[in-house]
Order: C-alpha cells, then sequence, then structure tokens
C-alpha cells in the first residue's frame, strides 16, 4: 500500500528514506540504541513523524509501542511540526526569581499562543526548557540557538517584533 | 537451598533465601495487599501498596520486591504501614471515577476492595482528574482510560510475548496512560485481542467487552474450564445466570501459553447457550465474521462436507 | 603574548564568541604578534565575556564585559604597552572573591585550553592515572580514595570508595563505569563547567575509576542541552585516544585497557537518579529500578556497575596525583575537600565557585557573592534544587558540610544555591519547585505520581487566593507521606521545597490562606492596586496604559482603580512617574 503519503496506518511512505536508513545502519546491532536514533531522526526531520516511527519499527524489529512509550517520556522528542523559528525559555530557578513567569506571558501575548503551541503562520513555536545555564544573564530564552538575557517583557516583544519583520 | 528464619508480624517463617517479605508472608498466611505485584511478572515496586516495617530500618519498603534476611523483623499492619496504605489508597481513589455502582469489575476489583479493607472513602475535590477516554473500537476489549491506576501489569503481560507487545506506557507523570502503539485506537492497533491484558487488569480499566451488561461475579456461577483448542489448555471460566451460561472469559494463560482471541472464541462457542456474532480483524478493521470463519474451519468444514456426500453416495 | 577568551555555555551566550571574531581581527590589522586562544568558564559568569592577557613575563592581566568596543581598545592598548590603563580590567574586589576559593576539581576551568590536550598535560594531567597503572594495585587506588574522604558531589553525598569498593567486590568479570553528566537541577551548572572547561579531567578520573573497580568500559551520559560540552568531550576524547590514554594497553603495562563513549540524555530529571539512567541507557523510559538490587550488584544490561557524577570523578586525579591526605587535608572532618557551588538568584556575583568544605553560607553569600542584589535583605537560600529547601538568615553561619546542611532540612544536593531576597514569596518558590518536580516525575510510583500534583494543586490554590484553614497540614502530612513511600530519589525528597519553607516561613503560608495576602507581594491574586490621590497629579499615563479600563479621572484630577475590573498587570504601577500607585 505505497502512496502518496497520507496519515493512515503506518505502511506510508517516508520521506528522505536514504538519510534514515543510514541512520539505522549507523546503529544495527547496537542493543539499547533507541533513544540516539530517535536523536537523530529528529535532527533529520525536527521532529518525529509517525510514518518514521512505523519505518524505524519495521527496520529495527523495535516494536512501535515501545518507541512511542520512549518518544512521549523525554522532553526532547516532538511528535508535531514545529515553527521556523523555536523558542526555547528557560525555566531555571535563578530565571524564575528574575522574572520569566512575566516572559513567558510577554511571549505568549506578542505571539497569541501557550507554551508548547506554534503560530498560525508556523514561524513560531514556544518551548519551557530546563535550565540553559546562563544564570547570571536571567531571564534567558534561546531563538535559534541564539542567547538572549536580561529580558524585559518590552524587551522580549521587541525580539519577536523584530524577527517577524524579517520574515515580512 | 539456602533457608533464612524471619518474623513477620509476630509469626515465625523459615523461607528460601531468594524469596521476598510478600513471598515469606504468603507461606506463613498473611496477606499483604498490592496492586502492581503478580507472582508471574517482573517486580516494578510502582504502586507502593505492599510496602511494609522492617525493624530497625527508618524507611518503608515495598514487601514485593525486597528479600527476605535472616533475623528480619517485619511489620505487615503497624500504625505506620497503615497510613501509608490509607494514603496511598486515597491518592489513587482521588484520580478515579466514582463508578461501582455500575462498573463491571465491581466485586472483584482489587481498589475497591482494599479501599473497604482500609475505610478509604472516595473525596470530593476539585483537583484534577485523568481525562475521560473509553475505547470502544473493539468488540473484545474496552479501555476506559479513567479508571486506570497505572499498575503497569498489562503492559507487563503484553510483553511477556514477544511478537505481541502492544501496550506501553505513554506520557509521564501526571499525564501517564496506557497505550495501544502509537496511541492508536484497540481495533487500529497491532492488539490480537488475546485479552491477556483483561485477565490482569485489576481493576475496571481494560474489560471484557462480551461480558459487559451480563453479569457481575456475585450475581450467578462461575465455572472454571480449560480451554481445548490446543493441547496446553489456558484456563477460562464460563459464567452463567439463571441456568444460562451467558459469558465465556479468559483467566490465566496456561504454561507457556499466550492465550488467544480462537481459543476463547472457540470455548465460547462451546459453552454458550447464545454465542453472540464473532469479529475478526482484517486491514485494522473489525467485521463481523461466520463462525466457520472466526474459528477458523472453513476448510475442514467443506471436506466433511465432501465426505459425508461421498459417503452417502457409497450407501 | 597571548590573548585567552573564557569560551563557555555562559560566557558565549554573554558574547564571548563575537569578542572573540574581534579581537581576530584586530591582532590581525595591528599585526600585533598576539596569540589567540580560548579557554573554559573560570566561574564569574556575572563579568562575562571575560579574556586573558598574559605578557611575554607571564603576567597576566584579566578583563572583564568584554563586548566590542572593548575588544578593540584591547589590543590598542597592548600594542600600546598600557593595559593596565583599560578600564575593563577586573578589579581588586573581583579578583579577591576568586582567590577566597580552593579550586580542586575546577582546578583547570578557565585556565588550560579544554581542546588542546598538551595543556592539560603540562598542568600535571594525566600523571595520576600513569601512577596508578604502574605502581598500584587497584585495591590501592581504593584505598586511596577512602584516605581522601571524597563523597559523591551529585546529591546523597555516599562515600565513594565505598561505591568504588562495593562494584570491584561484585561477581563478574564484566562491569561497567557510568559518569553521570546529566545535571537537570535548574540552577546547578558546575558539571557543564567541567565537561567544558576540563574534559579530560573527566576522562582520567573515569579511567582511575575503572581500573580501580575492573570496568573496562565507561560511558558519560550528558543531557543533550549541553551541546557544547558533548562537542569538547569528542574532541578530547579523540586526542586521549591518539595519546594512548583509551583503548589502548595502557602505558605499555598489559594491565588495563579502557573505552569511553557519550550518551546524550533526552531531557528528563528523573535519569539524574542511577537506576532510571540504566534504563536510559539501555534505550527504555527512564523509570527508576527498585533498590536493591543496587547498581553495583545489577546495573547496566544487569552487570556490575558503578555511577559517579562529573565533579566527584574531576577530584579523583587531583587525589591520587597529590594522595589522599592532600585532599582530607582540606574541608571539615565529615566532609573533606571542596564543593562546587553555583550561585544564582538575587545575588551581586553570581557564578561558579569552589570553595573549602567547611566555611559558612554568609562567607559564600557575602564574602564571595557580594552579597544581595541590589542591596535588599536577605531571605533565604535555597539549597540542592528540587531535592533541597530553603535554609533561612538565622542559618546563615553554620558551615556547608554534608551534616550541617541536612540538619537544616535542605541537603548539598548537587550545589544548587539560589539566593532570595525579602522579594521572594517563599510559597511561590515551592510552587516553582513543586510544579518542576511534578512535571519531571516519572509516573511509575503512585506517591509520587499523584501526591505531587495534589501538592501544587494545594499551593496553586494557596497563592490564588483561596487557601482554606487546614491547608498547612495537609501539605504536611501528603509531603512527608511522599517523602517516605516514593519509589526513588526524586519522590523521596520531592517535597523537601515546601517543608522546609512551612518549617521556617509558615508565618508566610499563614498570611496567604488567612488574610489573603502575599507579603512579599509576588502572588498576583493577592495584590491590590491603589492611587494615593496625595500624590496623584492625574496626568492620565496609567489610565490611558490600564488594559482593561478599570482607572477613572479626569485630567489633573486624582484617579481611582476599580478593583473589579483590576486585573493586576501592574502596568499602573510601572508607568506612574510619581510614585501615586501602590501595592498591598
Amino acid at each position: 500500500m505505497a502512496c502518496c503519503g497520507c496519515n493512515d496506518n503506518g505502511n506510508v511512505a517516508v520521506k528522505d528514506v536514504d538519510k534514515l536508513d543510514q541512520i539505522l545502519s549507523k546503529y544495527e546491532g547496537v542493543k539499547g540504541s533507541l533513544i540516539s536514533i530517535l536523536q537523530d531522526v529528529q535532527g533529520l526531520y525536527e521532529y518525529l513523524p509517525i510514518e518514521a516511527l512505523n519505518y524505524i519499527s519495521e527496520v529495527t524489529g523495535i516494536k512501535l509501542a515501545k518507541i512511542y512509550g520512549v518518544a512521549t517520556f523525554y522532553t526532547q522528542f516532538r511528535l508535531d511540526p514545529v515553527g521556523k523559528h523555536v523558542i526555547l525559555l528557560c525555566q531555571g530557578t535563578a530565571c524564575h526569581v528574575n522574572g520569566s513567569k512575566a516572559i513567558e506571558e510577554a511571549i505568549c501575548e506578542e505571539l497569541e499562543i501557550s507554551e508548547g503551541e506554534t503560530t498560525k503562520d508556523g514561524l513560531f513555536t514556544l518551548t519551557n526548557v530546563a535550565c540553559l545555564g546562563c544564570c547570571s544573564l536571567s531571564p534567558v530564552m534561546m531563538i535559534d540557538g541564539e542567547v538572549h538575557g536580561k529580558l524585559t517583557p518590552k524587551k522580549t516583544k521587541e525580539i519577536l517584533k523584530a524577527i517577524k519583520a524579517e520574515e515580512e | 537451598m539456602r533457608y533464612v528464619t524471619l518474623t513477620i508480624d509476630g509469626k515465625k517463617a523459615v523461607v528460601p533465601a531468594s524469596y521476598t517479605i510478600l513471598q515469606a508472608a504468603e507461606e506463613v498466611g498473611i496477606e499483604i495487599p498490592a496492586l502492581c505485584y503478580d507472582p508471574d511478572l517482573e517486580i516494578v515496586g510502582a504502586c507502593r501498596l505492599c510496602l511494609v516495617e522492617i525493624e530497625g530500618n527508618p524507611k518503608l519498603h515495598t514487601s514485593c520486591s525486597m528479600a527476605v534476611t535472616d533475623g528480619m523483623v517485619v511489620h505487615t499492619e503497624s500504625e505506620k504501614v497503615v497510613h501509608a496504605r490509607k494514603m496511598v489508597l486515597q491518592l489513587l481513589l482521588d484520580n478515579h471515577p466514582n463508578d461501582c455502582l455500575t462498573c463491571q469489575k465491581a466485586g472483584e476489583c482489587l481498589l475497591q476492595k482494599y479501599a473497604y479493607m482500609y475505610d478509604v472513602k472516595f473525596r470530593e475535590h476539585d483537583g484534577a482528574y485523568k481525562p475521560e477516554y473509553t475505547d470502544t473500537s473493539s468488540p473484545y476489549i474496552l479501555k476506559d482510560e479513567a479508571k486506570c491506576i497505572l499498575c503497569h501489569k498489562c503492559v507487563r503481560i503484553c510483553e511477556q510475548v514477544a511478537d505481541r507487545q502492544v501496550l506501553t506506557f505513554a506520557n509521564r507523570g501526571f499525564e501517564t496512560k496506557v497505550a495501544f502503539d502509537a496511541d492508536m485506537s484497540i481495533e487500529e492497533s497491532s492488539c490480537v485481542s488475546c485479552n491477556r491484558c483483561v485477565t490482569i487488569c485489576p481493576v475496571g480499566a481494560l474489560l471484557d467487552k462480551r461480558l459487559m451488561g451480563k453479569t457481575r461475579i456475585w450475581d450467578g456461577e462461575v465455572t472454571e474450564f480449560k480451554c481445548k483448542s490446543c493441547e496446553y489448555g489456558c484456563d477460562f471460566e464460563v459464567l452463567s445466570k439463571n441456568g444460562k451460561n451467558v459469558a465465556v472469559r479468559a483467566k490465566s494463560p496456561g504454561e507457556g501459553r499466550p492465550l488467544c482471541l480462537k481459543g476463547r472464541l472457540t470455548s465460547e462457542f462451546l459453552n454458550l447457550d447464545d454465542p453472540e456474532t464473532p469479529y475478526i480483524k482484517e486491514d485494522g478493521k473489525f467485521i463481523e465474521a461466520s463462525w466457520e470463519k472466526a474459528l477458523e474451519i472453513e476448510g475442514i468444514l467443506d471436506k466433511l462436507d465432501k465426505m459425508d456426500s461421498k459417503d452417502a453416495e457409497q450407501c | 603574548m597571548k590573548l585567552i577568551v573564557g569560551q563557555g555555555s555562559c560566557g558565549i551566550a554573554a558574547g564571548a564568541s563575537k569578542a572573540y571574531k574581534i579581537l581576530e581581527e584586530e591582532i590581525k590589522n595591528s599585526g600585533a604578534n598576539i596569540k589567540l586562544g580560548s579557554t573554559g568558564c573560570i566561574g564569574m559568569c556575572y563579568l562575562e565575556p571575560i579574556v586573558d592577557f598574559i605578557d611575554d613575563d607571564g603576567k597576566k592581566t584579566t578583563f572583564v564585559k568584554v563586548d566590542e568596543e572593548i575588544a578593540k581598545q584591547i589590543v590598542k592598548d597592548i600594542v600600546a604597552s598600557k593595559v593596565d590603563s583599560n578600564e575593563n580590567v577586573i578589579s581588586d574586589e573581583d579578583k579577591e572573591a576568586l582567590a577566597k576559593q580552593k579550586r580542586i576539581s575546577l582546578r583547570n576551568c578557565g585556565i588550560i585550553d579544554p581542546e588542546n590536550i598538551d595543556e592539560y598535560i603540562e598542568s600535571g594531567g594525566y600523571k595520576a592515572i600513569e601512577r596508578c597503572i604502574k605502581e598500584m594495585t587497584p585495591e590501592e587506588v581504593i584505598e586511596e580514595v577512602k584516605v581522601s574522604g571524597l563523597r559523591g558531589r551529585g546529591g546523597a553525598g555516599f562515600p565513594t570508595w565505598f561505591k568504588f569498593n562495593a562494584a570491584r567486590q561484585s561477581p563478574g568479570t564484566e562491569k561497567y563505569l557510568v559518569c553521570n553528566a546529566d545535571e537537570g537541577d535548574p540552577g546547578a551548572f558546575m558539571d557543564r563547567s567541567v565537561l567544558e572547561g576540563d574534559p579530560h579531567a573527566l576522562i582520567e578520573g573515569m579511567i582511575i575509576a575503572g581500573y580501580a573497580i575492573g570496568a573496562s568500559e565507561g560511558i558519560i551520559y550528558v543531557r543533550a542541552e549541553y551541546p557544547l560540552a558533548i562537542k569538547r568531550l569528542n574532541i578530547a576524547m579523540a586526542q586521549a585516544e591518539e595519546r594512548g590514554y583509551l583503548n589502548k594497553d595502557l602505558f605499555g603495562e598489559g594491565k588495563f585497557k579502557f573505552s569511553l563513549r557519550i550518551k546524550a540524555g533526552a531531557g528528563a530529571f528523573v535519569c539524574g537518579e542511577e537506576t532510571a539512567l540504566l534504563e536510559s541507557l539501555e534505550g527504555n523510559r527512564g523509570t527508576p529500578r527498585p533498590k536493591p538490587p543496587f547498581p553495583a550488584q545489577k546495573g547496566y544490561w544487569g552487570k556490575p556497575t558503578n555511577i559517579n557524577n562529573v565533579e566527584t570523578f574531576a577530584n579523583v586525579p587531583f587525589i591520587l596525583a597529590n594522595g589522599g591526605d592532600a585532599f582530607a587535608a582540606v574541608g571539615t572532618e565529615d566532609s573533606k575537600g571542596t564543593k562546587v557551588f553555583a550561585l544564582a538568584g538575587k545575588i551581586k556575583k553570581g557564578g561558579l565557585v569552589e570553595v573549602p568544605m567547611g566555611m559558612t553560607i554568609r562567607e559564600i553569600i557575602f564574602g564571595i557573592g557580594g552579597g544581595i542584589a541590589e542591596d535588599k535583605g536577605f531571605k533565604a537560600v535555597q539549597m540542592g534544587g528540587p531535592s533541597g529547601g530553603c535554609i533561612p538568615a538565622e542559618f546563615l553561619d553554620i558551615p556547608v558540610d554534608y551534616a550541617s546542611i541536612t540538619k537544616t532540612g535542605a541537603i548539598m544536593g548537587s550545589g544548587g544555591m539560589v539566593v532570595m531576597d525579602e522579594t521572594t514569596c517563599m510559597v511561590d518558590m515551592a510552587k516553582f519547585f513543586l510544579d518542576f518536580t511534578c512535571k519531571e516525575s516519572c509516573g511509575k510510583c503512585t506517591p509520587c505520581r499523584e501526591g505531587t500534583k495534589r501538592m501544587l494543586e494545594m499551593l496553586e490554590k494557596i497563592t490564588e487566593g483561596k487557601g482554606e484553614p487546614g491547608d498547612i497540614e495537609k501539605l504536611e502530612e501528603l509531603g512527608k507521606f511522599i517523602n517516605s513511600a516514593s519509589l526513588c530519589g526524586l519522590g523521596q525528597t520531592a517535597s523537601n521545597p515546601v517543608l522546609t519553607t512551612i518549617r521556617y516561613f509558615r508565618d508566610e503560608y499563614e498570611a496567604h490562606i488567612n488574610d489573603k495576602k502575599c507579603p512579599a507581594k509576588q502572588c498576583k491574586a493577592l495584590l491590590t492596586y491603589t492611587i494615593d490621590p496625595e500624590k496623584c497629579t492625574g496626568c492620565t499615563i496609567c489610565a490611558r496604559n490600564c488594559p482593561v479600563e478599570a482607572i477613572t479621572g479626569t485630567l489633573k484630577e486624582p484617579h481611582k482603580i476599580n478593583p473589579d475590573i483590576c486585573i493586576k498587570c501592574g502596568k499602573c504601577y510601572e508607568v506612574c512617574r510619581f510614585g501615586a500607585v501602590s501595592v498591598e
């Protein structure tokens, strides 16, 4: 039932299957590699498409249930596509003490999303993350790998507006 | 074999050194309540109901996982233990629907049994509950997520059969749930309806759907029998009410056998007065089937028919 | 002449890479003969980016807060031979803060180039393992660690030699050594500093431990959120292999060969618990296993396994190079050596400090950390993260050692120290930590999965002004139960932040519940904003900024806030230029 890529019960064409095969062959015969496999696969697609999970299961023989159980346990893994810019908002203690809640509110207000959601235009995803370790710059967020520190609600909105403006 | 001697609630127990406290207690006739423990499953120590106090040890320990040692003095119903058990049960009831009146499992439910035993009641509170979700996609198994106490038994018993492993825990923390494959409906999933999970579920979270509404445990007779579909003989029960056999259910897998749908359907067919229509799964969909097809005896019947007609000709 | 740029994650976040690029260009443009290098983090996060200049005589000058302009200036000043006149040379006070420390596990961080094995070797690295292999039996190595008195730096403080010995004594030839680098405590980053700043110290420590317990294979379980640490570890491991420290018969003695690999975690705090970590290493959901059996008996793939954290391993080469006595000479009777603390929160000089055990909390916070930010009043310090507790001002003079900290209800933990001032609400802090634990609970055992959620709900209720009499007692009862009945260390310590804040700040809880007031003015739902008619000039700025039109009044007349409409966003308070808006 190889078909268009419609989302029915497995057996669906997987994108970039060559690259996926490369990842799987790298871990062939190495027991206990499921998490590493999922990390590499997420590196490939930015998230874990269900088709890819099915494919991993078929090739490795690891049961789909187990893969799903692991993928939903760890916060690093995402089962849904993410926006172009991922905002990682630090939830460390120092950031909390220095007002990260107000920063979260500012982001949510500016982008009209809640934590974990993606904007309708697909530009931004907001994710809370464990301590980024830049405590002296708190409160901190990271967008596309760049750290923005000593945030205020106003500064946060300006940063987001600047990215939006660039995209237009 | 090396034996050790210990004292449990004042009783002396002499048991093999490989025993856990819970097993040793059983030996001397002391029942320690447990929800996640089963002698045939891997020990997980998750429900924390079987906690006991060991003298000289400030912490409480799970008797299901703690090995016995020589001279150990154990208290299974001390004040501290009883308090902890009440708390465990309270936390479980706080996240469980107050549904015993109409629950199919009533009378056999372990949570109900222990709540009664330790006098723990449903508490009205405004805290979060598990989302209510009932999977009715299968004609054989009903999954009621709100009733699940996450004892992990269903996942473990499913895992024991290498080519099944359909069940898993998904998510974590308070959001943890039991999922079929990648959280699919039972119908879409690779579940083969063997009902191993149903046989072991201590509460009403996984139920035999063909039993529902027909009878509850106190309502009629339960007769054990062995399935005759293959030579191993898994244990089954026939439930009867008002002199009529109304349902058959799997009780436990036979030694080295996994339980199977075909065996259960065969047992239904042979034992029930009025067996319900069987279903088989094709391409991820349950479809009604004839008994011949469900029991995979179409070829046999055809051949028998042919032989019968041959015999008739010869006569 | 050499310029060295501190390039830890925090330094980079503060702009160290930019500074590096500018320096590179400026050096090129100036034509001066200045070498440019990198190092890890010295720990003074509040001064980042930091650049060290070492002149031809070996004299070191440290520049702090090096932005693009300063970077240009530094090169100019070097060329003009007047570095001392640079405005951003480190102050004597900050130098002193560094001098008060005693660096053992961070001995090379911020000094050597972590990507260059020669610099580690020049600083005495890989001497300890040479001594072990050439001169000592594994038992003697364990004995030396015993003499040192080193205890695990990851949380519980278990004697390290005892763990080494238990794994050594465990029957079997296949054994494993695991480094727990899954530093997940929000507010602690000492392990990252070692991984990024001195990866060879960890590698050498692990080789020594592997030799001691008889494990030929080691695994480093690192948080995936530490990409730079993983990169530097990979470089260091490749270099160590090249020099024959890994995957080869060590020193040709035919005695020992050790291999090492990295496994990246995937985001689960509970994997800091050793049995959960093992599950994760085996590719499973990271849920803890019942203990006993302990990992020393049945660990990775059922084989005897020893697990220690980064800081613990980083101390091991020092002990074997200098002798256990040298380590034991530092610290107190019960707690030997040094401990690294991550100072954060409302503190002037946040960052990493390593001090001898036994220094008082006051000395760390005020002597080294410079005291409370904005000179506000000290209220409490949270130690040990989500498993720890809050220590109030009355205990500022207790020494930091395992027993003294434990007595307060907190724990040493991995060394997070979050300082709180009078504007921090302790109920809110307790809620923050419990929210963390609740999200990180693996969901396996009932008390932790269900109980932390209920405690969190109660705290939410209290901070929203819906608390009822009896809530405090309920929290205490549930908290003590969760600690006593949970499966693993996470659950067994989950309630500590709540229990300690109730113990020391019960009045704050009572104020929230009985008076519906938040004394620290942090819990929004409990605040009331009012305008002082004496001070209000009727400028209307508050009314114009109010998002819900709760403020009324005419121009040049005092304004009023309607409490029924007010959503307590605090905008009016922020924008008022006359201090007329007050919050209670």
